[in-house]
């Protein structure tokens, strides 16, 4: 038994470290396309101090520390590039506190969104959080920690790294830290009014920390749900349509999806408009002023307001969607892949485009879509292509694929959201310099022994 | 393509205008009835065109079977008036577009053509349908609903294919000759549009009410009245043979069932407003429905009984908010039968 292998079993206990060659052979990949790359162990702490007592180690040891979340991220954000140590944080799944009034929750970072989902369900039903259109064991702090959203997003505030209310962050030296009014008071309702430090953990890609606690943002859950799906056949109509949904103020969430199949959706941009309310009063009048709000579009006859059965109307207001995950193995061999561009809500037809002509040249099919956040500030498009994991080729294809999308977005304006470590080089490099430079500045500052997540944020990693 | 079997002549002699006078979704007097009447003859721009809510009961009011609705449809499609927007009409073209799957199958009386529902196969079961073989599938499907998107000629298209599709497939190897249809649009289609646009059909259809009454009354000894007032929600392809109508209420009187007397039933029946929601036409849609459902429930009502599975999936929710059960006609057979 090697030296850091014992050490890390004292500090977990030894059923929470293996550097066995199935667990090392499974923390190696992810979902993805990315190459896998083995780590030397896992670890699953249980508690922040022995998230500290593992950082500890691993900066007298010098080896890397990879953080680990539900592990969905599909581009390969928690596979161990050089090695070391994977630390999934699940056995960390305490919810700790839930504000009402307030509207927050304080949960460890190994939380499920699902799980928060479920507590509140049972223990706070006047409240929700916002869910993305993964799995539910997709954890609350993996999701703030690449920007993620959901479907909440439009409506409440943007992406779910904007609804942080306050972080415990395990810093790369083994410091703790309390980030937000947690710091000073014993409530976690916001990052303000205190100097902002909670953005040096978001979006790092686990580079510059290890997140073991978080405040979310709670909203209020109306009684009713429903939706309108509007069709059109020209995709340089869509910005204006969200442009005008958006600005009744009416919607809850706002999504956009296109695909070859079934047959009746191919050729068509479906606009899918979820309204919550209290009342069957409130739920009639917010759909009357969102379609008065594209009356001359439907009275055109150039598109319009389809009309959902109910079964179907389930299926699409579903929080998380879960097509997305049916659709990955359309391909069969369960693989799937995508490129959730962020980009200025103009650029949707730009990017379904794009889309197109990359599945086009690619030989593969395709789902486009996407989501709008924070009440049209952006628009979450994603260009997803399923593969079949035992088909080397197919997998090669759908690599080219995402490169292409890559490339693509960030001609049209946009950025690759949580980007594999390519298309993390590629931002960078059209990246300003100098904020390159300070992004560097602050890492060594934080990780004097570039501990954390290595290969990521780097434009030679 | 099969032109339609419309004379002028009937209209000239008619007095009433019935089409029009009786329109429930659009207003005339005896005047502008008669003269838009002859526009739409002539084929002219009348507002008749832009107006029509397809509710298809115009065929039932002229009382010469002289095919008014079938002929709005027909000029609308020439003057390119699409009633539901564009890309709403091409997808569904393209959704309920023939797989051509069919294989031949050997059936067996009584054979229930399921049209394109085959979510609804599970009511094919128990005494009420012993024995029965049910078809289903894009292959056989009437496509009369075209009418709502004033695409006569997708149904001249796809129609005779579908017969012979039927006949080869099913009837004539099986040697049956009655096709039990359980949605009225497809009774609806073998009756009126398809002899209306001169198109032979080979088999006796038969409207599932037929079917249902004449089979309850040989399981009469078994059946356990349900002693309830219920709602009908008719159709609008209901309207293509009115001369069925009166085996709701033989059926109810089988059962135990009081249709309750109501203003919007009969042939004063509402739309569902799922084709006036495609329309966009929802002020309307709303209009409608809020009318019907409140009606059912003045007249006390406990149950809606439908035959038409998108008139259920379009008014169950708003029945079931005012308290009343939806519930599918062979299901209420069913219930009545201990099923």
């Amino acid at each position: 038994m090697d030296r850091i292998f014992e050490r890390l079993a004292d500090i977990v206990g030894s059923d929470y470290v293996s550097n066995a060659a199935e667990e090392r052979f499974i923390y190696s990949r992810d979902g993805g396309v990315q190459m896998p790359h083995e780590p030397d162990y896992v670890v699953l702490p249980n508690t922040t101090e022995e998230v500290q007592k593992i950082i500890l180690l691993a900066n007298e040891e010098k080896i890397p520390v990879v953080p680990m979340g539900g592990g969905l991220v599909l581009s390969g954000l928690s596979i161990p590039l050089k090695g070391g140590i994977v630390l999934d944080m699940k056995r960390m799944n305490r919810i700790i506190e839930v504000n009402e009034k307030s509207h927050y929750a304080v949960v460890e970072a190994g939380t499920a969104l699902g799980m928060l989902s479920a507590y509140l369900n049972k223990h706070h039903p006047s409240l929700k959080n916002s869910l993305p259109d993964a799995p539910p064991v997709a954890t609350v702090a993996g999701n703030i920690m690449i920007h993620g959203s959901g479907h909440l997003s439009q409506s409440e505030g943007g992406f779910h790294s904007e609804m942080v209310t306050g972080l415990e962050v395990v810093l790369p030296t083994g410091k703790i830290v309390k980030l937000g009014s947690c710091s000073t008071v014993p409530y976690w309702f916001s990052r303000a009014p205190l100097p902002d430090l909670a953005g040096l953990f978001l979006g790092w890609n686990g580079t510059t920390g290890i997140i073991t606690k978080v405040g979310i943002k709670l909203f209020p859950r109306p009684l009713l749900n429903d939706g309108l799906m509007f069709m059109t056949e020209d995709v340089d109509t869509v910005p204006d349509i969200m442009f005008r949904i958006v600005n009744t103020e009416m919607c809850e969430d706002l999504t956009f999806f296109i695909t070859p199949k079934p047959a009746m959706f191919e050729g068509f941009q479906m606009t899918i408009i979820s309204i919550t309310a209290n009342s069957e009063k409130e739920m009639r009048l917010k759909k009357e002023i969102i379609r008065d709000a594209l009356r001359d579009y439907y009275e055109s006859k150039e598109a319009g307001f389809v009309p959902v059965p109910k079964e179907m109307k389930a299926f699409l207001l579903e929080a998380p969607q879960k097509n997305l995950s049916a659709f990955a193995d359309v391909r069969k061999g369960g693989g799937f892949e995508y490129v959730g561009a962020i980009i200025p809500v103009e650029k949707i037809p730009d990017a379904y485009r794009a889309g197109l002509d990359i599945a086009a040249k690619n030989g593969i099919t395709y789902s486009l879509g996407g989501r709008m956040i924070g009440r049209g500030h952006s628009f979450m498009f994603y260009f997803a292509y399923p593969f079949n994991r035992a088909d080397k080729e197919d997998m090669d294809r759908v690599r080219q694929a995402l490169d292409d999308t890559n490339h693509a977005a960030l001609k049209m304006g946009g950025i690759p959201w949580k980007a594999e470590v390519s298309g993390q080089q590629l931002i960078l490099k059209q990246m300003e310099p100098s904020t390159y430079e300070f992004m560097q500045d602050i890492r060594k500052l934080l990780d004097p022994n570039g501990i954390m997540n290595p290969g990521n944020w780097e434009v030679n990693p | 393509m099969n032109a339609l079997n419309f004379d002028p002549g009937i209209c000239a002699k008619c007095e009433t205008y019935d089409c029009l006078m009786k329109c429930q979704y659009m207003d005339f007097d005896l005047e502008s009835a008669r003269e838009e009447r002859w526009k739409l003859i002539r084929g002219e721009d009348t507002r008749i065109l832009n107006d029509c809510v397809t509710c298809y009961a115009c065929e039932e009011y002229c009382p010469y079977n002289n095919h008014p609705f079938y002929l709005i449809v027909e000029r609308q499609e020439e003057k390119g008036i699409h009633p539901v927007p564009k890309p709403i009409e091409k997808s569904q073209i393209k959704a309920m577009a023939p797989k051509g799957v069919i294989a031949p199958m050997k059936v067996k009386e009584p054979v229930i053509n399921m049209c394109y529902f085959p979510m609804m196969l599970g009511t094919i079961r128990g005494k009420l349908f012993e024995g029965a073989s049910a078809i289903v599938g894009s292959d056989i499907f009437c496509n009369l609903m075209y009418l709502h998107f004033a695409r006569n000629s997708v149904i001249k298209e796809r129609l005779p294919k579908m017969i012979e599709n039927i006949q080869k497939n099913y009837l004539e190897p099986s040697g049956v000759k009655e096709l039990i249809c359980y949605h009225d649009e497809c009774y609806g289609t073998y009756t009126s549009w398809a002899p209306a646009f001169g198109i032979e059909v080979p088999f006796k259809p038969i409207h599932l009410f037929e079917y249902l009454y004449n089979r309850l009354s040989e399981l009469k000894s078994e059946i356990k009245p349900l002693n309830l007032k219920v709602a009908y929600q008719r159709p609008c392809s209901n309207r293509l043979s009115p001369e069925i109508d009166h085996f709701v209420d033989d059926i109810f009187g089988l059962i135990g069932v009081e249709r309750v007397n109501r203003k919007y039933d009969h042939e004063n029946a509402l739309c569902c407003g799922g084709v006036f929601e495609a329309q966009q036409r929802f002020d309307l849609m709303e209009k409608n429905q809020t009318l019907n459902v409140d009606d059912m429930k003045e007249n006390g009502a406990t149950h809606c009984v439908f035959n038409c599975p998108f008139c259920f999936w379009t008014l169950s929710d708003l029945v079931s908010q005012k308290g009343m059960t939806p519930i599918m006609m062979s299901d209420l057979c069913h219930q009545a039968l201990g099923e």
